[in-house]
């Protein structure tokens, strides 16, 4: 790739916190360091992925509205948690995770059992309530 | 205890880590010397390893293992510690850096708060490097970012601490034998010859160039064996590991030019600089397809001709590198 021709295709993904290297050939073809910020095919695919992400988020939310998944189902999806790394950071079994993501079982949570989940997604428990 | 801690952005993390720590030992080698050394290039295209339902699709090999070779080939001796215990890893963290010795270590993107959040996923072995202790709060230099940045002690923990695939598991290292002088010519040619075989002889055909062929297959049934969306987000898949940041561009190819150019200043061997110029077109080429693959995305434009043309691409890209590493092969001092 000539430097020259390095795109800079700025889709704010980087948010100004810094360019990315990458490395390009020079007029003599050697190589050589470039700063950019962001390839248009680069930023279609990110984009992409967040949006299949923001998607699933979504869907789960909307279940969680209408009763059949508990808040702790919304807050692992919107954190792209999978049941057996959410288990870990609580620090149970994933069977029980598994229970906990049913309204039934989350209603019957005592105070400390929510504080734990809480922690575990690095919010605070009023926050664990909220599904918006 | 702060040291004089000299940080160089990168584009791949782990050679970056290993070509800062070397450099404060006192071993001066370029990111694409430690990339070259630690026979980083590769191709492997797997369809039964899902990450979220998607086949996985690398252009390196395995992380940790460009770290691991580099050092041997170097004669560096690294002392690598894990931990069971959180707090243990913290403490032992503060002791050797109290040593004045900045330490490396295995994080997770998602909890540095640092990077941008549109690149935060859960990727768990990503390098960087803390150097010291500031006001509470610890010394960054994470190779991908500019400049050297800073972190609460509550976020590294849980960034070496994080869950899931590739768990860091608290994983840190730091030299404690770094060679004054290096020969770097028998290291090179090791290496190289390493990446030649590994990308041509490897009999199973997921690896190598054999493995872009089977890529080019599956790519081109995309249309017949999926839906549109899952079409898509499989491409979309493909073109994020071979371009998204730590990749130096087109999938580590330029990198892997650079590095030969360095090594044909080296081993005073002038047709690596061919070499070289070579890979970065067939580099281009995987650019060509990065392109043509996003617009499929974006556009969800789903004929077959489409990916009968990134297929295409993709056999072209194969042949031009199974030229390079078959010549490659041959190297001698």
């Amino acid at each position: 790739m000539d430097k020259e021709k390095v795109p800079q295709d700025d889709n704010n993904v980087l948010e100004g916190k810094l360019k990315v290297l990458k490395y390009a050939t020079d007029k003599d073809g050697s190589y050589t360091k470039v700063k950019t910020v962001g390839w248009e095919p680069e930023n279609i695919v990110l984009s992409q992925a967040w949006e299949e992400i923001n998607e699933k988020v979504k869907i789960i939310r909307e279940q969680v509205h209408a009763g059949k998944l508990s808040p702790i189902a919304y807050h692992k999806e919107k954190q792209m948690l999978d049941t057996g790394m959410l288990a870990g950071y609580v620090g149970y079994p994933s069977f029980l995770v598994k229970l906990h993501l049913k309204p039934w079982f989350f209603k019957r949570l005592s105070e400390q059992q929510l504080n734990k989940y809480a922690s575990a997604f690095r919010i605070t428990k009023e926050e664990l309530l909220k599904t918006d | 205890m702060t040291v004089n801690f000299e940080h160089h952005q990168s584009a791949h993390c782990e050679s970056g880590v290993a070509s800062n720590l070397l450099r404060f030992h006192g071993l001066p080698l370029s990111e694409p010397m430690i990339f070259g050394i630690g026979s980083g290039l590769f191709f492997g295209h797997l369809p039964f390893l899902k990450v979220n339902g998607i086949p996985g699709t690398t252009y390196r090999i395995f992380p940790g293992l460009i770290f691991a070779r580099a050092c041997k080939r170097l004669g560096v001796k690294m002392k690598k510690e894990s931990f069971r215990s959180e707090t243990k890893a913290m403490e032992e963290l503060d002791r050797v850096l109290d040593k004045g010795i900045p330490v490396g270590m295995l994080t997770s993107v998602y909890y540095l708060p640092y990077l941008p959040s549109a690149l935060r996923f859960h990727f768990n072995a990503h390098n960087i490097v803390v150097y010291g202790k500031q006001n509470g709060n610890y010394l960054v230099s994470d190779p991908v970012m500019e400049t050297v940045t800073e972190i609460s002690p509550q976020d590294l923990q849980r960034a070496r601490y994080a869950k899931g695939a590739l768990a860091p598991g608290g994983k840190m290292y730091y030299p404690i034998y770094v060679p004054k002088q290096v020969d770097l010519k028998q290291p090179i040619v090791a290496a190289i010859k390493k990446t030649a075989v590994d990308m041509t002889t490897i009999p199973v055909p997921l690896f190598g160039i054999r493995g872009q062929r089977y890529l080019a297959k599956k790519v081109a049934q995309y249309p017949k064996k999926l839906d549109k969306r899952k079409a898509a987000l499989f491409l979309g898949n493909i073109v994020r590991m071979q371009e998204e940041i730590g990749t130096g561009g087109a999938g580590f190819r330029f990198i892997y030019a650079a590095f030969l150019q360095e090594a044909a200043a080296q081993l005073e061997q002038p047709w690596l600089l061919d070499i070289s110029q070579e890979l970065t077109e067939a580099g281009d080429r995987w650019r060509d397809f990065a392109y043509d693959a996003a617009r499929i995305c974006k556009d969800r434009a789903i004929t077959g001709e489409n990916y009968e043309k990134l297929s295409d691409t993709i056999i072209d890209c194969s042949n031009r590198e199974e030229i390079i590493f078959n010549k490659l092969k041959k190297i001698s001092l």
